[in-house]
């Protein structure tokens, strides 16, 4: 019984978080919420450092690893809010893997791996429609129809489409018939679009593979969510330490340290959810949607009302733009939102657990 | 990441399975089956043979496979309850060679019944503030003083109290670890009726009450000392996810039972969002306690994950409770006190109790405190010694 992140996993995860740590300093991640540029460069370097072959089979170019070892950078990812297409590149990397021929895959996933092509994926349509189950797009040897909430979808090479019964079509950068619309977006580090497209050419893929790239979604999103929430706890804890009001530390006030302890007990008992969830999806398929749908549904959950806590423990700083804790805040209202609100959720895990 | 126990602990379980059918049936003596298991070696494992357990070397994952295969079976598992759960460790860590062989085996056993005297009516979180006072005269100390909050001590026989010895030290360094029969002329036990109309705890008075000079555990004034490992183990008994499991499985079976519009309640959207909700809390302490269980297995220690335990089981009961009583509805108008054959307000009770989870052993307030002060490293306050 070994239930803990394995030496390697530890250290992909420590080489992100350092990367991060030195590129992407709060005002890197607060960039896009006050330019409203998107950030591709953060992204390029976590490239450089191996992450976009992670899920990719060694013949491919890849490393062969699994979701959980992808799942552990991305709580670094979520740690520092670090802006930029790391999930929707990974995504769409996943959904080639899972569900291309092989020529498809000789095609695709040396650049996906290396990011020297760079992937976006298309679910959600709308009213909560983001699991394969609700996509209503026909697959065929061209598409119709729109997608909305499509993150980094302007500059995108390859856009992995989901169509009815799971299906997944790619469609490459400069085809016929795409008309991408940005929309302002919560978490400006992450933005969005409105895909349309109109008898647009595209490569079906031969596996209906959603229901997994899907999950896989779920399980990134909850260890983003725990990254950033776990941080909040360690800011706010910090603060506390170090700003004095009537001659100490407010953190030695009695109503600071149960806050700031119902944060703490609030995220961190929850790690093992979103291990759990990534370790099923590689070795345990049949447990895998429902741990997903735990981990995200309780993870994303948590996030935004410990953002909300954290902002409040701040005080007057906290709610000011530079200072930047809104960041998290943002994040954390995408974690929840994106592939589906707790509660969509929590209506599966009833069904699946058989009630 | 590996979930599974590995060779060695599959052939354990195998053993402790054909154990359990050969020796174990509904029914049996439970005394009896105990000193069989115990010669076999899965109860009480941590402690020598020469006062009643089996002496095996520590093992987490096995203690696990014995707890499932047990409870599987049915079997009994190890007697609970102050005596075997608090003193005995405390004998073993601290006590005199006499006092394990007088005390050790007989709790095991359940012929000796323990109550815990820590609590006063002016020193509750703020333990340390005690003030019965104990005075030795001669070959004995003499007490003087009352606790409160006593579980079951009017079925005990004996009880492991702090007493103030010392009455001029540093209030920490002023207290003993004494040993009592509560049979005495110079105790006097009144039962406290309970929220829930039960009277489990009590007040006991103690009025000259006597005891001899060496049923001290520990020096004079090393009372305080001594007791720490016992909180520490209490608040180890209450944070484990058995308790959280069996929970949820019976609100689980009360919302296939009761009907709610026309027709079971867990087929209500509302209901199934708040199960679900309550389920990701349940497997959230389930993984907790796979990490707090890989760590200690690696001799690492699980950090302030492991003082969260107790605040989250808490919070746990206190939402399974709030649950259960929107879906009896109507019947928590009723009350179940007094009543001998409750129905589905028996769950107002549990309502009520799940309260007392969150009082006992450390009030969630001072669990909060812990985590803070110990976990967090916040500055400290005082208030957690």
């Amino acid at each position: 019984m070994r239930f803990d992140l394995d030496d390697q996993q530890r250290e992909f995860q420590y080489s992100v978080d350092a990367y991060l740590a030195a590129e992407c300093p709060l005002q890197r991640a607060m960039r896009p919420h006050d330019t409203g540029e998107p950030d591709v460069a953060l992204w390029r370097g976590l490239m450089e450092l191996g992450i976009g072959g992670m899920l990719v089979p060694e013949a491919h170019g890849g490393l062969g690893l699994g979701l959980l070892d992808l799942a552990a950078v991305a709580e670094a990812v979520g740690r520092h809010a670090a802006p930029g297409p790391f999930l929707d590149h990974a995504l769409a990397t996943l959904a080639i893997v899972l569900a291309a021929d092989e020529t498809q895959r000789t095609r695709w996933l040396p650049a996906l791996a290396s990011g020297s092509l760079r992937g976006t994926v298309a679910m959600g349509e709308g009213g909560g429609a983001w699991l394969a189950g609700a996509w209503t797009l026909e697959p065929g040897e061209s598409l119709d129809g729109t997608k909305l909430y499509v993150p980094h979808a302007d500059g995108a090479d390859l856009i992995v489409v989901g169509c009815r019964g799971g299906q997944l079509a790619v469609v490459e950068r400069g085809a016929s018939g795409v008309a991408i619309t940005p929309v302002l977006s919560t978490d400006a580090g992450r933005p969005l679009s409105k895909v349309s497209f109109t008898q647009t050419p595209c490569s079906l893929l031969p596996e209906a593979a959603g229901d997994r790239m899907v999950d896989a979604g779920l399980v990134l999103l909850a260890a983003d969510a725990y990254g950033g929430a776990a941080r909040l706890v360690e800011m706010s804890v910090d603060y506390a330490k170090m700003r004095a009001q009537f001659g100490r530390p407010i953190g030695a006030f009695q109503a600071m340290k149960h806050q700031l302890a119902d944060m703490a007990v609030a995220i961190e008992p929850q790690i093992g959810l979103y291990w759990y969830a990534a370790h099923a999806f590689d070795s345990d398929p049949a447990a895998a949607p429902l741990a997903a749908a735990i981990a995200k549904a309780s993870i994303t959950e948590a996030y935004p009302r410990l953002a909300r806590r954290a902002i409040e423990a701040h005080g007057g700083i906290g709610y000011t733009w530079e200072f930047g804790v809104h960041v998290w805040l943002k994040r954390a209202l995408a974690d929840q939102a994106f592939l589906g609100m707790p509660h969509l959720h929590r209506a599966r895990i009833a069904g699946l657990s058989g009630w | 990441m590996d979930l599974h126990y590995g060779p060695e602990h599959d052939t354990f379980r195998e053993e402790v399975q054909a154990f359990l059918r050969a020796a174990w049936k509904p029914g049996d003596d439970a005394k009896a089956f105990r000193r069989k298991a115990v010669e076999a070696g899965y109860l009480y494992r941590s402690i020598p043979r020469k006062y009643g357990g089996s002496e095996q070397a520590p093992d987490i994952l096995k203690a696990r496979i014995i707890a499932d295969a047990f409870e599987v079976a049915r079997a009994p598992m190890e007697l609970k309850g102050n005596g075997v759960q608090m003193l005995v460790p405390t004998l073993l860590e601290r006590g005199e060679e006499w006092q394990r062989e007088q005390f050790v085996r007989k709790t095991l056993e359940g012929e000796y019944k323990w109550a815990q005297g820590f609590s006063e009516p002016g020193a509750g979180s703020d333990l340390a503030s005690l003030r019965t006072r104990g005075e030795l005269r001669g070959d004995q100390w003499v007490i003087n003083g009352q606790k409160v909050w006593t579980s079951y001590a009017r079925e005990c026989q004996y009880m492991f109290a702090l007493i103030r010895t010392e009455p001029d030290a540093p209030k920490h360094q002023g207290i003993s670890y004494l040993l009592l029969d509560l049979r005495q002329p110079g105790v006097e036990i009144r039962p406290m009726k309970q929220i829930n109309g039960g009277n489990d705890f009590n007040e006991v008075f103690f009025t000259d009450a006597v005891t001899p000079a060496h049923w001290i555990v520990g020096q004079r004034g090393q009372g305080w000392s001594v007791s720490k490992s016992l909180l520490k183990h209490e608040r180890n008994m209450l944070g484990g996810i058995d308790r959280s499991e069996a929970m949820f499985n019976s609100l689980l079976g009360l919302a296939r039972r009761v009907e709610r519009d026309g027709g079971p309640a867990i087929r209500d959207a509302w209901v199934r969002d708040r199960l679900a909700a309550l389920k990701c809390d349940l497997e959230a302490q389930r993984r907790s306690s796979h990490i707090q269980l890989t760590r200690e297995l690696a001799g690492e220690s699980a950090g302030r994950l492991q003082m969260m335990n107790k605040l989250a089981q808490s919070n746990f009961a206190a939402a399974v409770s709030e649950l259960s009583n929107a879906i009896v509805g109507d019947e928590s108008l009723l009350s179940p006190i007094g009543n001998e054959k409750p129905g589905n307000e028996r769950w107002v009770n549990q309502y009520m109790n799940s309260l007392a989870a969150a009082i006992a052993g450390g009030t969630s307030n001072i669990q909060r405190n812990i985590i803070a002060e110990r976990g967090l490293e916040l500055p400290r306050e005082g208030g957690v010694e």
